[in-house]
């Protein structure tokens, strides 16, 4: 037990540093494991029994299986089924002075057998523990690939407790949710006769805990009995008649609404939803129908005790399947029609209303008959609540919306003693009559500017004051004639109405503004997403308006590919110490909430909202809001909607990034597939050239010897020319390229240059004009004549036979610099190509003589490394036009002597 | 080539096999007798033992590096050498030719232009006896009264253009880098002004070129010198 005692400190509270050394494994999730649930009707009937005899033969089977918790409760033929089994020790918790064991969930992770016993699924766990409740244990089971058998009882079920509370008048203490049966592979019922129970009953074969016996004796009646075991029957009956529905889907590859229905609940915080939440769920079940929970928030905030009934509600109808919405209104039928008709639901559920008659007719009828009155196509189910104890009546409640401040109050008593001086020397004039409506001028005039508090006091205050100063006879409060009595009664009522309304005006203007800053708030996030350019921007933004919203500190948590575990982004505000970064991983690796305001390890500084896109988490939002402050249902909606937002720009900025590297990708294996093509064919013709030139020219005669030699020397050019092009295309990436800057004279590399091409350009009228008197300038030499014959050889090439090439050289003093220009009479090149034509690997259209399209890549490389620049224009009457541009500085003075 | 009774000796030195085969068949069907050495060490054994008339000397040799065989070599010799290089190594060529190579060729190079530039290589070590009057083209150098005539005018050089002329004459056929031409006439302190030089080159062309733009004799060498030739 050692392990127990390190986990839970010797307080009965959780030690967070050993239950984060639990969270922490590391190894990855395999595939959920099966579950198999012994089911029955109630206690007594054999349920564990028949799990150890299971377990039994899946042991005699060879497979690894441990007893993660079985409740024998002394019964020996049940015990005789333990001998063999490994048993997992449990640990031992004190509970204020009582010592009670619970499943060691974590030893057993760390056993991971195959295959777990664990009994009575319903089970509630000691506080302290990692899962408040049994089955969540088994949900992480399940989770880390274990199999799970269980044992469960119909009256646990969530869905069922409360027929089984009517059937039998227990209250039923533990329940599963349904969505737990969800990851059942397989229910085994076991069914005895109510005789047959009430048999082993007698014989004190079953286990009744510490019940009454009368109680038990009114459990176990014959006629509950059969009630309880229909119950139990019909829930495995409808499991199994879903599991056909399901299979039919399937293999009809698609899923088809039974009815199209969609089910609305109004949730509030009477234990009465949690009933309409049960009945809306059997419904929809029954109908094969969606549903949806609403609750609706009214202007009066709710009481700490209220608001904990209202998320439990919400929280189990979550739990049951429902889609869970919150909204603000004052009128609670306009918020049910309204939320209907967003999410297309067909039929709503409320809770038959016990306000009296007389004040539903006075605030405009009842919910329901504003319900029926607008809700147009929708069907209205109204179901009857059952009256629980322990309720009050909620239907008028007198505690003020918000605290006024004593400001207000103080504000009222001035303004009211001020008046009543004015009206003192009035009252001469005009009449005690009209002093009375100038004060109910002046609540009403006060109700616009101060809460409901201190307008009913001025009502009240100014009533009685009207009475005692001006209503004869004086300075009593006895009110003599009954018109007089009639009018002051009027107008104590007519004062307090007008102070409620106003106030409920005001309070809907700020209902209307919450929804309006939440609304706002999205707006802000997605736009602050969608202006972002890249991630880093669109954390900063998204964290900062959490910050600002939740006046709370936030952090962004991101899983990497490269490494393992989350990453806080820098952006964030708040750092998570070792311990919250444990929560965090927890949040992220469960995808679920976690943290402060949830299930799991809410003693934690944070909340912690998991980035979920395609059923894997990216990654956690964090928010941290003081400890004396709380996060709302409502705002923590929000946070939700706020992580939903980020998955989504995350995963969208992944999969640009992923595509912009496939894109990258792609075009590199593009090039070196050109590259290839182009030098394997390149260097093909040409050594297939030579090969058959050398074999012929031994037989030769001499006129074809002489042909071949031709061959065999323009074969030898253009291999010189790939092997030189190749070479140098490397030199310039691999940046080994280093010009000699050094005097030039134009004509003696325009010498050069034509020199080593004239062979090339035979076939081609040839023109060089440079001026005599052109200055020198600063090149490399080498470079410079090679940038200037590859243009006139690609002249020579790709232009046709006898058209002119012309070379021009210049300086354009003005702009500093020099110019070599090549021009044809070709075919020119098309706007579109002009920038592309310098790519490697960009060949002429109607490149007939072959080249690994590197040419015009290395002249522009070559002219860049001298600081110059090339173009290609368009020769005015035809032809295409490359200019070559260098730097151009005059050179010191020479001596002349 | 003179008819000499005994054949000229050229020694190669060249890592490549096929290369020295392909220079020894170029080479031996001008009558020329041929030793092969295959690196540098071997090289510079042959030379002293054999002492050829001309050497080829590849740049890039395995063990010592050509530059180094050259500096070797030229420590008590001052046999013709004729460097073979790639395009690219500009560089190289003029540190060799600076280190006192007579020439240099860039493979891929044609048999012909190789036997030529043995040719002149060889002609202009043979003892031909300082010529007092050189005559090219319409031009005529008189070097014991500095005189130069052009189709029988006088033309004025100045000191600079004269002293260029004078050692690219004296060197025909051979190249001379810019170093070497500017710290001669300018003196040594001005190896890096080439302007000096191009602008001079580019009057005393004007002087004595029929077209200037396109000389015939005094010729570039692109990034590494000037060459006088007339062949």
């Amino acid at each position: 037990m050692s392990d127990a005692g390190r986990i839970v400190a010797s307080s009965g509270r959780p030690d967070p540093d050993a239950l984060l050394a639990s969270l922490k494994r590391d190894e990855r999730r395999a595939i959920r494991g099966r579950l198999k649930v012994f089911f029955g009707m109630c206690p007594g009937v054999g349920k564990t029994y028949a799990m150890l005899r299971a377990a039994q033969l899946e042991g005699r089977g060879g497979i690894d299986l441990v007893v993660g918790v079985v409740e024998t409760h002394g019964r020996q033929e049940t015990e005789a089924l333990l001998t063999g089994l490994s048993v997992i020790p449990r640990r031992e918790v004190e509970l204020s002075g009582i010592r009670v064991t619970e499943m060691d969930l974590e030893a057993i992770l760390q056993r991971r057998p195959r295959l777990v016993l664990v009994d009575e699924l319903a089970h509630t766990n000691a506080p302290g523990s990692r899962h408040p409740k049994r089955y969540q244990d088994v949900v992480e089971l399940l989770d880390w690939g274990i199999d799970v058998f269980t044992t469960l009882n119909v009256q646990h079920l969530e869905s069922r407790a409360d027929a089984v509370r009517q059937i039998t008048g227990a209250p039923v203490h533990e329940t599963v949710p349904d969505s737990v049966f969800e990851l059942v592979d397989q229910i085994e019922l076991i069914d005895v006769t109510p005789e047959a129970l009430r048999g082993r009953l007698a014989e004190g074969k079953v286990y009744l805990g510490d019940r009454a016996a009368v109680a038990a004796e009114h459990f176990f009646r014959d006629t509950n009995l059969t009630a309880l075991r229909e119950l139990a029957l019909r829930f495995v009956a409808e499991r199994v008649d879903k599991r056909l529905r399901e299979l039919r889907a399937t293999t009809l590859l698609k899923t088809v609404w039974r009815s199209g229905e969609r089910l609305l609940v109004a949730v509030g915080p009477s234990p009465s939803s949690t009933q309409l939440v049960r009945w809306t769920r059997r419904m929809a079940a029954a109908q094969g129908a969606s549903w949806v929970a609403v609750s609706v928030e009214a202007s009066r905030p709710l009481e700490p005790d209220a608001l904990r009934r209202l998320e439990k509600n919400l929280a189990l109808a979550r739990e049951l399947g429902a889609e869970v919405v919150v909204t603000h209104d004052d009128v609670v039928a306009n918020a049910l029609v309204r939320v209907a008709l967003q999410n297309n639901a067909t039929q709503i559920v409320v809770g038959k209303s016990r306000s009296p008659r007389w004040f539903d007719a006075l605030r405009g009828g009842s919910l329901i008959d504003r319900l029926l009155r607008i809700s147009g196509p929708i069907d209205i189910y109204v179901v009857p609540a059952e009256r629980t104890e322990g309720t009050s009546s909620t239907w008028f409640d007198w505690r003020p919306v918000a605290p006024s401040p004593a400001r207000e109050y103080a504000e009222v008593l001035g303004v009211l003693a001020a008046l009543t001086a004015a009206f003192w020397f009035l009252t001469p004039a005009t009449g005690y009559l009209a002093v009375g409506m100038l004060y109910l001028l002046a609540v009403i005039v006060l109700s616009l500017r101060v809460g409901r508090g201190p307008v009913i006091l001025a009502g009240a205050f100014s009533a009685v004051i009207w009475d005692f100063l001006f209503i004869p006879p004086l300075f009593t409060f006895y009110i003599a004639k009954l018109e007089d009595g009639v009018l002051f009664i009027t107008y104590f009522v007519v004062s307090l109405i007008a102070g409620h309304l106003t106030a409920r005006v005001r309070a809907q203007q700020r209902n209307e503004r919450m929804r309006e800053d939440r609304a706002t708030a999205l707006f802000h996030l997605t736009q602050a997403l969608s202006a972002a350019g890249t991630l880093d921007d669109a954390v900063f933004g998204a964290l900062r308006q959490a910050d600002a919203l939740f006046a709370a500190q936030s952090a962004l948590l991101l899983g990497s590919e490269s490494q393992p575990g989350l990453t806080p982004h820098f952006a964030g505000s708040f750092t998570l110490s070792q311990k919250e970064q444990g929560v965090a991983d927890w949040a992220w690796r469960n995808r679920k909430n976690a943290g402060r305001f949830s299930d799991t390890l809410p003693g934690s500084e944070g909340f912690y909202v998991p980035l979920v896109r395609e059923g894997a988490a990216i990654g956690v939002l964090a928010v941290r809001v003081p400890p004396e402050a709380v996060l709302t249902l409502a705002q923590r909606d929000l946070v939700e909607s706020f992580a939903a937002q980020l998955a989504l720009f995350v995963e969208r900025e992944s999969l640009r990034a992923a595509g912009e590297r496939e894109k990258l990708l792609a075009e590199s294996e593009k090039l070196h597939r050109a590259l290839l093509d182009g030098v394997s064919h390149e260097l093909k013709t040409p050594l297939a050239v030579l090969a058959t030139a050398a074999d012929s020219i031994a037989t030769a005669d001499e006129p074809t010897r002489l042909a071949l030699v031709g061959e065999i020397r323009t074969a030898t050019r253009r291999l010189i020319r790939l092997v030189t092009n190749l070479l140098d295309q490397t030199r310039l990436e691999s940046g080994a390229l280093r010009p000699r800057l050094d005097w030039c004279d134009a004509h003696d590399l325009v010498n050069s240059a034509v020199e080593g091409v004239r062979d090339s350009l035979a076939g081609h009228p040839f023109e060089v004009a440079v001026p005599a008197e052109l200055p020198l300038f600063r090149a490399d030499a080498a470079l410079m004549e090679q940038v200037i014959a590859n243009l006139l050889l690609n002249a020579a090439l790709h232009t046709p036979e006898a058209t002119p090439i012309f070379l021009t050289a210049g300086v354009d003093g003005a702009r500093a610099r020099v110019f070599f220009t090549v021009a044809d009479r070709g075919p020119g090149f098309p706007m579109a190509m002009r920038e592309r034509l310098f790519q490697k690997f960009q060949r002429g259209d109607a490149a007939h003589a072959g080249g690994l399209g590197l040419g015009l890549s290395i002249i522009r490389g070559f002219v860049e490394a001298q600081g110059g620049d090339i173009v290609v224009g368009e020769n005015p009457g035809g032809g295409a036009v490359f200019t070559v541009y260098l730097p151009y500085a005059p050179h010191g003075r020479v001596p002349t002597e | 080539m003179s008819e000499s009774a005994r054949p000229l000796d050229v020694l190669i030195i060249d890592d490549e096999v096929q290369i020295r085969r392909l220079l020894r068949l170029t080479l031996e069907s001008a009558g020329y007798r041929v030793r092969e050495a295959e690196n540098g060490t071997l090289g510079l054994n042959e030379a002293a033992v054999r002492r050829p008339d001309a050497v080829i000397l590849d740049l890039s040799l395995p063990d010592l590096g050509g530059l180094e065989v050259l500096r070797r070599l030229r420590e008590w010799s001052q046999i013709p050498v004729l460097i073979l290089s790639v395009r690219g190594a500009e560089t190289d060529k003029i540190a060799a030719l600076d280190a006192g190579a007579d020439d240099y060729l860039t493979k891929p190079f044609g048999g012909g232009e190789l036997l030529a530039r043995v040719r002149v290589m060889l002609r202009r070590a043979q003892p031909s006896g300082e010529a007092s009057i050189v005559r090219f083209g319409d031009v005529e150098v008189d070097f014991t009264q500095r005189i130069v005539t052009r189709a029988g005018a006088d033309i004025h050089l100045t000191v600079k253009e004269y002293a260029l002329l004078r050692l690219l004459l004296q060197h025909r056929g051979k190249v001379i880098t810019h170093r070497q031409l500017l710290r001669d006439v300018w003196g040594p302190g001005h190896e890096e002004d080439t302007h000096y030089l191009r602008v001079h080159m580019v009057s005393l062309r004007k002087k004595i070129e029929s077209t200037p733009e396109q000389p015939k004799f005094l010729r570039t060498e692109s990034g590494v010198g000037y060459r006088f030739t007339d062949a």
